[in-house]
């Protein structure tokens, strides 16, 4: 497990983190999220050893992190780059070999992971003449080419099509259950959402939400109700401990202020006529974001 | 994670000496397969392959001036080197080769003339032969200024000067486009989170470095031959030790000078301003060779070029063809430029290492050294 431990960073006086903590996880995907200028990046570039972090740890299973552990994390900076003159192939597997691989198993992971990624038939292309898009799949092909345990990807969705968000998210997914400990930060909050087991939250350089993602709703779900009933509901606005926050016929939505007056209210709807569905409604990854940076 | 996993990955420890060798392997197939270097490569060792087969049909010329003479002339030019003599019967079939361009004079006997003969020639005398016939008196100089070795250093002065400005400032050149090159797209975060930032600029010091050396050595190697094959033997007796010595020189003052090109192009963001930061190593390259070829002949300032490393790589391969250093001066001379080059390379680490992810704007020099 990848830990980070009350990391700080100032940039000349601007404190850039704040005792920035929180763990990634090996076999999940945790998503890292964050305004502009939060820290994101920032965090991301002291795991990788990038940049120099002014104090805190970074831990591997309990133990700093080292220059030869780092060999085996896999990295997608922020700002994209490959050189512009080398050919696709041969770029991989250059990046491939400084992480310590052979030419030759460096040759066929290179090969098998272009592929896969839909770049079979540019491989021998130089970099320059791809599209965006896939520069930005061979982008990541760099990250991944060594098979890396730790995986840290700033923006790994942006500038994708939705197909190639898919596959992309399909190959990190498939990472992950072969054991990596994954770290994407986005902006696309939907994709984190859809996709992250576990979630970080920062804002001005310090973390204001960390852990499993459905803990996370859970803890920022306000007992907030949906009914949805054959007869009209207008008597949920007369309810002690209620409050209707959308309403429609027999279609509402409620806050109540304790789990026994949304029993009462349930037992209520029931007795009033056929409830359709009654159920507890989780924050959105959208709602739990604006509430936390807050 | 646990420890087994870890352990299960194919990928063996990249020790630091691969790494750079990796980089430095990069550095130079980009270099060989880009265009410009190799049109620019080609151009620059045919135009040293003519200068030398040039050098050597002047050399062949010289040793044959057609020249027609008399019976009674044969006196004067018995013995004079450089002349092509064709023997005729007398004056008027003399005149008859010099009308037809069979050759470029005739020297025939003449008892009016004080010197016992004429030279007979179509429109000019050829200036050479009037130099073989006159008569000069012996000469003794009481304090010989060695002016013919003079000459010789001047010649030696501007292409030991010229070869280390071109190639000093071409590879010092690349290697600053290169660094930026690795800014400018950003590679520079990947690379340095699989390598430590010594090994990439040690590895493109390296290749660079290799291709430097490169050039120079194919480039001494067509003189060499070429001046051999040329018959200019003479030339290159005096020559051999002071290029031996130019080529070491040369080694550790263009490690040098790289070093410290990469880490002032490592302080910008944009090949555009690549110069702001260079231009004072840019000077740096310029001054040896000027200041060789105004004071090829001033004892003092040769000395000092000698020992000061930027110009030693020009200075004491000079002072060591005019005779002037005693055999432990290259190697003084050596210790402290490599132990120069030692201390720039840590100091340009440092720069590097400080100023390669500082984007946007020109890093200043005290923030770089700082860190």
């Amino acid at each position: 497990m990848l830990q980070l431990s009350g990391v700080t960073k100032s940039y000349g006086g601007r404190r850039a983190l704040d005792g920035v903590s929180f763990d990634v996880r090996p076999g999940r995907l945790t998503g890292f999220v964050g305004g502009n200028g939060a820290g994101k990046t920032t965090t991301m570039r002291i795991v990788l050893g990038v940049l120099a972090k002014d104090s805190g740890t970074v831990t591997l299973d309990g133990a700093e992190v080292t220059a030869s552990d780092r060999r085996r994390f896999g990295y997608m900076p922020e700002e994209r780059g490959l050189y512009p003159k080398m050919k696709v192939l041969e770029h991989i597997v250059y990046l491939a070999r400084l992480h310590g691989f052979s030419k030759t198993d460096a040759t066929t992971r290179a090969r098998a992971l272009l592929e896969r990624l839909g770049l079979g038939e540019r491989m021998g292309d130089n970099v320059e003449t791809l599209s965006l898009g896939n520069q930005q799949r061979a982008q990541i092909a760099a990250a991944l080419v060594h098979d890396p345990e730790v995986l840290i990807l700033d923006e790994p969705f942006s500038g994708l099509d939705p197909l190639a968000v898919d596959v992309v998210a399909g190959v990190l997914q498939e990472r992950a259950a072969a054991g990596a400990a994954v770290l994407f930060s986005s902006h696309q909050l939907d994709v984190v959402e859809r996709l992250c087991d576990d979630l970080v939250i920062i804002a001005g350089g310090t973390i204001r939400a960390a852990g499993a993602r459905e803990a996370l709703r859970a803890e920022h779900s306000r007992r907030r109700f949906e009914l949805v009933s054959a007869s009209d509901a207008g008597w949920l606005r007369s309810e002690p401990g209620v409050e209707v926050l959308d309403f429609d016929g027999g279609y509402a939505v409620f806050d109540a202020d304790s789990d026994e007056t949304a029993q009462r209210v349930l037992r209520r709807a029931v007795a009033q006529g056929d409830v359709a569905s009654f159920a507890p409604q989780h924050p959105s990854l959208a709602q739990i974001f604006k509430e936390v940076i807050q | 994670m646990s420890t087994a996993h870890r352990s299960a990955g194919q990928a063996t420890g990249l020790g630091a000496p691969q790494a750079i060798w990796l980089v430095a392997e990069r550095e130079i197939a980009s270099k060989l397969r880009s265009k410009a270097f190799v049109i620019s490569t080609a151009i620059l060792l045919l135009g040293a392959l003519a200068l030398v087969i040039w050098g050597g049909f002047q050399a062949a010329n010289q040793s044959g001036t057609p020249v027609a003479v008399t019976a009674d002339a044969q006196q004067y030019v018995e013995g004079l080197p450089g002349l092509e003599v064709t023997d005729v019967a007398d004056k008027a079939a003399a005149e008859a080769l010099v009308e037809d361009g069979t050759v470029d004079a005739a020297v025939v006997g003449d008892s009016s003339s004080p010197m016992g003969f004429t030279v007979v020639a179509d429109d000019s005398a050829p200036t050479q032969l009037l130099l073989s016939l006159a008569q000069l008196p012996p000469v003794e100089l009481l304090n010989p200024d060695g002016s013919e070795a003079a000459a010789l250093g001047y010649i030696a002065a501007i292409g030991f000067g010229i070869v280390f400005l071109l190639a000093a400032s071409l590879f010092g050149g690349t290697i600053a486009q290169s660094v930026v090159e690795e800014k400018q797209t950003r590679v520079v975060e990947l690379l340095i989170s699989a390598i430590p930032v010594r090994s990439l600029l040690a590895g493109k010091v390296i290749g660079n470095t290799i291709l430097a050396m490169g050039q120079i050595l194919v480039l001494a190697s067509i003189a060499i031959i070429g001046l051999t094959v040329t018959d200019q033997t003479a030339l290159l007796q005096g020559l051999g030790a002071p290029i031996a010595w130019f080529a070491i020189f040369f080694l550790f003052g263009f490690i040098l000078l790289a070093s410290l090109f990469a880490a002032a192009a490592s302080m910008v963001s944009r090949q555009e301003d690549i110069g702001s930061t260079t231009m004072p190593i840019t000077m740096l390259i310029m001054a040896p060779y000027f200041l060789v070829i105004f004071f090829n002949d001033n004892p003092l300032v040769l000395t000092i070029m000698s020992y000061v490393p930027f110009s030693a790589p020009v200075g004491m391969p000079m002072r060591i063809f005019l005779g002037q250093a005693q055999w432990w001066e290259p190697l003084l001379s050596l210790v402290i430029l490599v132990a120069t080059c030692v201390a720039a390379i840590l100091v340009a680490a440092r720069i590097y290492q400080n100023s390669l992810l500082r984007m946007g704007g020109r890093v200043k020099l005290t923030e770089a050294l700082a860190g």
